[in-house]
């Protein structure tokens, strides 16, 4: 049962005024084209709480200084909240340890480093990853990255027409050869939810290790690595009400000791001589350089926001409004929607007869309505299902019924318009 | 309606869109080239003629795109019929400043195409409108063959 892992935090709590948690966004009094901005790309970067940019603030003020290093006051106030923030993460996702805690820039970093630290250590040419038809292209292109240098093979999970994965295939493909199976726990342009656990068991049991992309699900779901049985898990910050330019990459420890370091330079040494360097252990050997210090910190309060609302809440109420979308957008005449019809996530793809994506998403911007038109980095499944892009409604648990309302009187407009 | 909307999707806009000119295949083409939007997928297939004194016999398109760049296309292969390249480009930097400058007054050279000026004030969909003649001025660099060219240069 796919809803099955989502219970792993679950806690009682009261109900959550969602009218009101709009409060806490300031950008959300924002007007676009002097209409009340309706923001639906949370897809793409979500919005920021006022307690996010308040722990920004309060860093700078009052703690700003380099990490690890400086003997004094502020050096130590930085490091310790850095520190902090990354056990935070740490619980946040379920990890057994701080250790296994990464930060990068952000998903596709967290995805390089493992396709050039690991994979370029451990992929040999006879091997074989396992990707899927659904990948955004952070989680293709850094394995044909790698693939050109190492001369392995790609293969791919065939996506079905309803937009779930076609896992009848999945025992013939999971060969003896694969290495690693990377995929995407929720399509950012389908809405899909995968079957995390289920496919990490089936990849654990040929001996193939599994790298989930949880950019578009850790900030909207409860999520567990250990109960998901993945090795490793890539996320954003700026997707899950964080700071831009911060993310994190969890790996499993005895995984990751084995791991040379990818980057060089200060951070990430023991000791340096001029031929020859010693490195720290995990997870500092993979952080080198001055980090995003103020990025992790606001990562953190990110993630405290989040926890005081309750993740269950949070999915439940953007899986209401996603479902709610869906129907209504079906309601349009002429209107194709993409994606399961059950179990999605917050946000919905189609494409209507009566006008191109990009003239859609020009004219809903006129009304203050943000809309995300084109192939959201993902041209091979745009091509699998025949268009040249698609429009994206994305939410998020500030967004209410009303604005989807509101959108459907647009888009109205638009297809009258533009037919 | 909102005035911005509608000077930008003027009714002839509107109606070149849904109706292109000058759509489809030109069998005996010196040159085709293949336009490429790769941020929003969108693509065109110029084919062009030239006559004797290497101006612009024939053209015609085919492909999928927005309003925007159907229109261009459609308004475009039918000015751009008959001229020479030196007047081809003048009106490719003329349009060019059209749908990116803030001048008041539209070359007159431009004509009908003046129509696209609401495109400036959206920056972004400017690569829609130049992406036809985008195609057209790598026709003749080319001269022969076949050409490929993109708004995001490799």
């Amino acid at each position: 049962m796919r809803g099955a892992n989502y219970d792993v935090h679950k806690v009682a709590t009261a109900p959550v005024n969602w009218k009101a948690i709009r409060e806490d966004f300031p950008i959300l009094r924002e007007q676009a084209h002097g209409h009340p901005l309706i923001y639906f790309d949370s897809a793409a970067s979500s919005q920021k709480p006022r307690v996010v940019i308040e722990a920004l603030r309060n860093f700078y003020e009052h703690e700003n200084a380099n990490v690890h290093r400086g003997l004094h006051t502020l050096s130590s106030r930085a490091t310790e909240a850095y520190e902090k923030a990354r056990k935070r993460v740490a619980e946040y996702i379920g990890a057994a340890s701080a250790d296994e805690i990464i930060f990068t820039r952000g998903t596709t970093e967290s995805i390089n480093l493992v396709a050039q630290a690991w994979g370029g250590k451990f992929i040999r040419e006879d091997d074989v990853i396992l990707l899927t038809e659904m990948e955004h292209h952070s989680n293709l292109v850094p394995w044909q990255l790698l693939a050109e240098r190492t001369g392995f093979r790609l293969c791919f999970v065939p996506v079905l027409d309803d937009g779930t994965l076609d896992l009848e295939k999945l025992p013939s493909l999971l060969s003896p050869e694969v290495k690693l199976f990377a995929f995407t726990h929720i399509s950012n342009s389908l809405g899909t939810i995968n079957p995390v656990a289920e496919l990490c068991e089936k990849a654990r049991a040929v001996g193939a290790l599994t790298l989930v992309d949880a950019a578009q699900s850790v900030g909207h779901l409860p999520l567990d690595v250990q109960a998901l049985g993945c090795d490793f898990l890539a996320f954003s910050g700026h997707k899950m009400c964080g700071p831009t330019g911060i993310g994190a990459l969890y790996a499993r420890k005895e995984i990751l000791d084995l791991i040379p370091p990818w980057h060089g330079g200060g951070e990430m040494i023991v000791s340096v001589a001029l031929e020859k360097s010693t490195f720290k252990k995990a997870p500092h050997r993979f952080e080198a350089g001055t980090p995003n210090i103020a990025g992790a910190i606001g990562l953190a309060a990110a993630i405290d926001y989040l926890d005081r609302i309750g993740r269950s809440a949070i999915f439940e109420h953007d899986s209401e409004l996603a479902r709610y979308a869906f129907d209504r957008l079906n309601e349009l005449p002429g209107t194709r929607v993409f994606g399961p019809v059950e179990e999605r996530g917050a946000l919905v793809g189609f494409v209507m007869e009566a006008a191109h994506p990009h003239d859609l998403t020009t004219f809903a911007d006129q009304y203050g309505l943000a809309l995300r038109g084109g192939h959201h980095c993902n041209q091979p499944l745009m091509r699998r299902f025949g268009v040249s892009g698609t429009t994206r409604a994305s939410f998020y648990f500030y967004n209410t019924t009303e604005e989807i309302d509101r959108m459907i009187e647009i888009l109205h407009k638009a297809a009258r318009f533009f037919s | 309606m909102i005035p911005e909307i509608e000077e930008l999707y003027q009714e002839v806009i509107l109606d070149h869109s849904r109706r292109p000119r000058n759509f489809g295949e030109l069998p005996d083409a010196a040159v085709r080239v293949h336009g490429d939007n790769p941020a929003c997928g969108d693509e065109i297939h110029l084919a062009v003629k030239f006559d004797a004194g290497g101006g612009l016999e024939d053209i015609k398109f085919t492909g999928r795109g927005c309003a925007i760049s159907q229109a261009s296309a459609s308004l475009m292969t039918m000015k751009l019929k008959g001229k020479s390249r030196a007047d081809a480009m003048g009106m490719l930097r003329a349009f060019h400043d059209l749908v990116t400058d803030d001048a008041d007054e539209a070359p007159k050279i431009l004509g009908d195409l003046r129509v696209m000026k609401g495109v400036r004030n959206f920056p972004q969909r400017v690569k829609c409108a130049m992406l036809p003649w985008r195609a057209v001025e790598q026709a003749f660099e080319q001269g022969a063959g076949e050409a490929i060219v993109s708004t995001e240069p490799a």
